[in-house]
């Protein structure tokens, strides 16, 4: 990789790039709500048990509780966002490698 | 009972000289001793980030807490697994494409000057030595209960002079390929322990979990352990649950030994398999952990989660503690044995005994020693790095000096930093200081994290938000934590156990203020460089 010496005007020209605005859109369209889903499906466990005993006590499957339940859902939670998330970089990989190959394209101009 | 387990020992430790021999030829330069030369695979770094996470807090911890305390303990698997996705979407990649050797280089990436890289690195080398002593001590009781033979000292001693031939010699590369060995080994050993509590109960989870809920549960509790309450309880566990939830999920995004891993691999596409392969295993390994602790506390049983003391040894007890000689003297009668103190560290180590015998229990006394020595490595390069390259090459050198000069600086750094981890866990042996983990989490929470996150994302913040951030993270962890109880005990003057749900807003609204105070029009024209790098790969270190 030779574009280590990139000067301040290029960086800020590349930052205004539309093909990489639209990649920090796109990024951002994804991580913004999927952070605020994670975050406020895991904390509702804690604050359920804090605040709702008797719903997260409830028995849903045998002696299980919904709380133990909701335990578990966590997991599969962050391995299904895993795996959106996976499937989603692929998409930014690919902008971000165009933006580069044009990049290195110019400066061997 | 001890010689397997002395032979299997010797097969891990033998087993990571000849990695640390292999990868001692590799490792002669600073990049090579910090990142393996950037040449580890998503997958293996993935392993190595499981083999790293999964300390022994979170295999004998875990395991205990879940056995004894049911759902409260679960909590902690949930939290700790969560916490990669704030990773994976915040950090993974873009650490990978801004970082070189350390996170204070990513903080220090636009935030030129010497005070936040200071703090950067003095955040790092607190968070890591907790951590590292917590490992410590841990592995001290642990080798002592598992043989006996074995004093704590000797045992933190070994431990630790074990772990600085890896890491001198062996370097980033030798240390990864103990921590993926140790990762392998764990696994074998969890779905080894959990298939055999499931065939306890014949298979049938309906069993096992009707089980679960008649376990005895301590006396006077009303709770089962499928319910929460049982650790978290009183006025103020609500609070306390929600302040470790908090800690938890924000706290591995700032542990300086976890985010390190991000710089041994080639490219940000890497970086994010890793976290992955990380995720996937950490998730099963925690589901393990809810059977092999649910299975302790059924299968053992509680009240024989401990010490057990035979013969002579349990005679002498019961002399010396007349106060309580009609009780133990019939447990010994009806028994054969007496369990004097609970211990919740050795309900994996007893499972096993009940489930597989005496082997079985060899091999898991050596999974959690191999996992211990893999853990405080990745410490130890961790903190020897914040000091070699932030503080020694980038402050005190100012960049300058010899390749020479930065690999011996890194390893007499990494020989400081285990021997002051050895000298206070030695003095810290009899001590219960599990807390220290959680305050190590609470720290990266509220100080590192924060820095970072805020670095990446917000175009305004400045040197001023990140140093005042920090040190408002730092100083409210430490002083919450020292008037908590468990440094004060029952009369502490703050009631909760872990300050997170305190010093972590406190951390980030510092930040903010200390940015919107004092305008840094330097460190504002460095974000559009930052966020393309962070972004794309451009000008990445390789």
């Amino acid at each position: 990789m030779q574009h280590h010496h990139l000067t301040a005007s290029e960086w800020d020209e590349l930052a205004d790039d539309p093909d990489f605005i639209a990649l920090l859109r796109a990024r951002r369209r994804f991580i913004v709500p999927s952070t605020i889903f994670f975050l406020l499906f895991y904390l509702a466990l804690p604050l359920g048990v804090a605040f709702a005993p008797a719903f997260m006590n409830q028995r849903v499957f045998g002696p299980l509780t919904f709380a133990y339940a909701f335990g578990f859902a966590q997991f599969l939670m962050a391995w299904l966002v895993l795996a959106l998330y996976m499937h989603e970089a692929r998409k930014f990989d690919d902008r971000a490698e165009q933006l580069v190959l044009r990049t290195q394209a110019r400066l061997a101009r | 009972m001890t010689t397997p387990t002395l032979v299997m020992f010797a097969v891990f430790v033998a087993m990571a000289l000849v990695i640390t021999y292999w990868a001692s030829g590799r490792s002669v330069s600073s990049r090579g001793f910090y990142t393996a030369h950037r040449e580890i695979s998503g997958v293996q770094n993935g392993w190595a980030i499981a083999g790293d996470y999964m300390s022994a807090t979170s295999f004998l911890g875990i395991t205990g807490l879940i056995a004894f305390f049911g759902f409260d303990g679960f909590m902690y698997a949930i939290g700790w697994l969560v916490a990669y996705l704030t990773v994976l979407f915040l950090l993974a990649e873009p650490l990978r494409n801004t970082g070189r050797y350390t996170v204070a280089d990513v903080i220090a990436f636009r935030l030129h000057g010497r005070g936040v890289r200071a703090i950067a690195a003095l955040t790092t080398l607190i968070i890591t030595l907790f951590y590292m002593v917590a490992q410590m001590v841990g592995a001290g009781s642990l080798i002592n209960l598992l043989i006996q033979r074995i004093s704590e000292t000797y045992a933190i001693v070994g431990v630790g002079l074990l772990m600085l031939i890896y890491v001198l010699f062996g370097g980033m590369l030798a240390t990864t390929w103990v921590q993926i060995i140790k990762a392998a080994l764990l696994m074998l050993a969890s779905i080894t322990l959990s298939v055999l509590v499931l065939a306890h109960y014949n298979f049938s989870l309906f069993a096992f979990l009707n089980a679960a809920a008649s376990a005895a549960t301590g006396s006077g509790h009303t709770v089962n352990l499928l319910q929460p309450g049982l650790f978290f309880s009183g006025p103020h566990g609500a609070l306390d649950l929600i302040s470790l939830g908090l800690a938890l999920v924000l706290g591995t995004a700032g542990l300086p030994h976890v985010l390190m891993r991000f710089f041994t691999v080639p490219t940000a596409k890497s970086a994010r398999i890793s976290v992955g392969w990380a995720m996937g295993l950490i998730g099963a390994f925690y589901l393990l952990t809810t059977i092999m602790g649910l299975g302790a506390g059924t299968i053992v049983g509680q009240q024989d989660i401990g010490k057990h003391l035979r013969d002579t040894q349990a005679i002498r007890y019961i002399i010396r503690h007349p106060e309580t000689e009609p009780q133990l003297n019939d447990e010994l009668a009806k028994n054969g044995y007496i369990v004097p103190n609970k211990n919740s560290n050795l309900a994996a180590p007893l499972l096993a005994n009940a489930v597989g015998g005496p082997l079985l229990v060899a091999f898991i006394a050596a999974v959690a020693f191999a996992t211990i020595l893999a853990v405080v490595s990745g410490l130890t390069i961790a903190a020897a790095s914040a000091f070699a390259h932030d503080i020694w090459y980038s402050l005190v050198r100012g960049g300058a000096g010899t390749e020479r000069e930065h690999i011996f600086v890194a390893r007499s750094a990494a020989l400081m930093v285990g021997f002051a981890s050895i000298f206070i866990s030695v003095g810290l042996r009899t001590m219960n200081v599990a807390f220290l983990v959680g305050l190590a989490f609470s720290i990266a929470a509220s100080t590192n994290a924060p820095a970072l996150i805020l670095s990446l994302t917000w175009k305004r913040f400045s040197r001023t938000g990140a140093i005042c951030g920090m040190l408002a993270g730092l100083i409210s962890s430490l002083a919450l934590m020292a008037l908590s109880p468990s440094v004060m005990g029952e009369h502490a003057i703050f009631p909760l156990r872990n300050p997170g749900i305190v010093s972590i807003p406190l951390g980030f609204i510092a930040a903010i203020l200390g940015t919107l105070l004092v305008r840094d029009p330097e460190s504002e024209a460095m974000f559009n460089q930052l966020q393309v790098r962070a972004n794309t790969g451009l000008g990445a270190e390789v």
